[in-house]
């Protein structure tokens, strides 16, 4: 195909894509998603102009918001994710984001703290020190990309729930909101349900090693009940809110609850 | 040479029932629409981490990009799922599937197939189906399930470990739904090809006689 040669070498066209989409318009962008959404617009509504791309794209956010709802009625969001023996780990582990691992965050352990802010009790910063004190647990799990693919790893760490109740936090709150020290800054929100979930965790190693850079280095969010972009590395801080804040890849169209 | 003069016979002959009944017709035409959009936006969700060194072209893939084709095909997995379950109800309930798909006989199917691949395999009755057609409809229904559940398996891996279990790991349920999807590809081109090559079994599927 003559649009293969317009590609740069060594670089990894599905990100640039996605890179490319991130810096669109918000116009542009679903421009962009209805050039390919058009299509089924087209096949589902022939002859008729009442349905443009830009309400093709609308009745799709409505049915993922369907889907939603669906799932918080049928399923038991307390479900446990499976389990896997040692030997059952991908090795190695992928690294994955949207950017190179040369450009992963390099956190500092001495500067770094874990900011927490909202309705919480105890807004007091953590340092890592105080953090590796809590009791922690290991878990193996799948990782599940939302892209398909996926790893099995293993993650130490002190469940959310039992930081979240150490800090006081309203846990009637609608979510617990991190950022992240990625560039660009990623961020995501995650419903209370699933930060109180027994396997969702505060993460500080993999493989029973201080977590490295490549995975989250100094702490990641492991939700095994979530597609991977629900799991934040190099996480900043964390704030307990009523607000729908946002975050990285939810803005740009992924399902926000993305449980699985 | 056609007669122009009606004979008893063919009068008798002429259906008084429409050769697909209208639930047919109607499920028939909703799925054709379900499995495009599902395939379109599935190989866009393919494209995002491909299982083989090749993938689909833009062209030819639903929602622009992964969380659009993500949009797609679970939006469409309710057309699908709702009027698959409807289609399996009414065929195993009015008994359609056993009078239509069974038997299938070995011995059948090999004279149909080497009758087909010499282009002897005749269709005077469109009522009812050769071993070619018993033997593609029933193994496309068995597809049809298999790839709604690793689908399902895939999409809740934690809630719906169980149906992820019955393939294995996720991993194998995902090639499962690929190779799912490349079966129901093959029988479309198949499909539509004999129901070009024999008209009058398309204008049966679309007014009924």
């Amino acid at each position: 195909m003559a649009k293969r040669s317009f590609l740069i070498p060594g670089v990894d066209k599905r990100l640039l894509i996605k890179d490319s989409i991130k810096t669109m318009p918000d116009v542009t962008r679903r421009r962009f998603i209805a050039g390919g959404a058009s299509l089924g617009a087209l096949t589902l509504l022939t002859g008729c102009d009442v349905i443009d791309s830009s309400s093709a794209e609308e009745m799709l956010k409505s049915v993922s918001k369907f889907n939603d709802a669906v799932q918080s009625f049928i399923f038991n969001p307390d479900a446990l994710a499976p389990t896997f023996p040692e030997s059952a780990i991908t090795k190695p582990f992928p690294f994955n984001a949207y950017y190179d691992l040369d450009d992963a965050p390099d956190v500092s352990a001495a500067d770094w703290k874990l900011e927490v802010r909202g309705l919480v009790d105890n807004k007091k910063s953590w340092t890592l020190e105080e953090l590796y004190k809590l009791p922690q647990v290991t878990q193996i799990t799948r990782h599940i990309c939302v892209e398909g693919w996926s790893a099995i790893g293993s993650w130490t760490g002190t469940p959310l729930r039992d930081f979240l109740k150490l800090i006081g936090a309203d846990t009637r709150a609608k979510y617990v909101w991190f950022q992240c020290a990625d560039k660009d800054g990623y961020n995501s929100p995650l419903d209370m349900r699933s930060a109180l979930h027994p396997q969702t965790q505060m993460t500080f190693k993999y493989a029973n090693e201080i977590l490295p850079r490549a995975y989250g280095f100094p702490m990641k969010i492991r939700v095994p009940t979530k597609l991977g972009f629900k799991n934040p590395k190099y996480v900043v801080s964390m704030e307990v809110t009523n607000d729908y804040k946002g975050g990285y890849w939810e803005d740009q169209g992924y399902n926000s609850f993305s449980g699985s | 040479m056609a007669s122009l003069t009606v004979t008893d016979e063919q009068v008798r002959a002429t259906p008084t029932k429409a050769i697909q009944p209208a639930w047919v017709r109607v499920m028939h035409w909703i799925n054709a629409l379900a499995m495009i959009l599902m395939i379109l936006s599935g190989w866009q969700i393919y494209n995002a981490s491909p299982l083989f060194g090749f993938s689909f072209p833009r062209e030819y893939t639903l929602g622009g990009w992964l969380g659009g084709g993500l949009l797609w095909h679970f939006a469409a997995m309710w057309l699908l799922m709702i009027n698959g379950l409807a289609y399996l109800v009414t065929g195993f309930a009015t008994g359609r599937f056993r009078k239509k798909l069974l038997p299938i006989t070995p011995s059948g199917v090999l004279h149909d197939v080497r009758a087909a691949l010499t282009f002897k395999l005749g269709h005077d009755d469109l009522t009812v189906y050769n071993y070619v057609q018993r033997l593609l409809y029933a193994g496309i229904i068995v597809v049809g399930v298999l790839i709604v559940l690793s689908g399902l398996g895939m999409w809740k891996p934690v809630q719906l470990y169980y149906l992820v279990m019955l393939f294995g790991d996720y991993p194998t349920a995902r090639y499962v739904h690929f190779f799912c999807m490349a079966a129901i590809c093959a029988f479309l081109v198949i499909h539509v090809l004999l129901a070009l090559l024999v008209p009058k079994s398309l204008r049966a599927m679309i007014i009924g006689r």
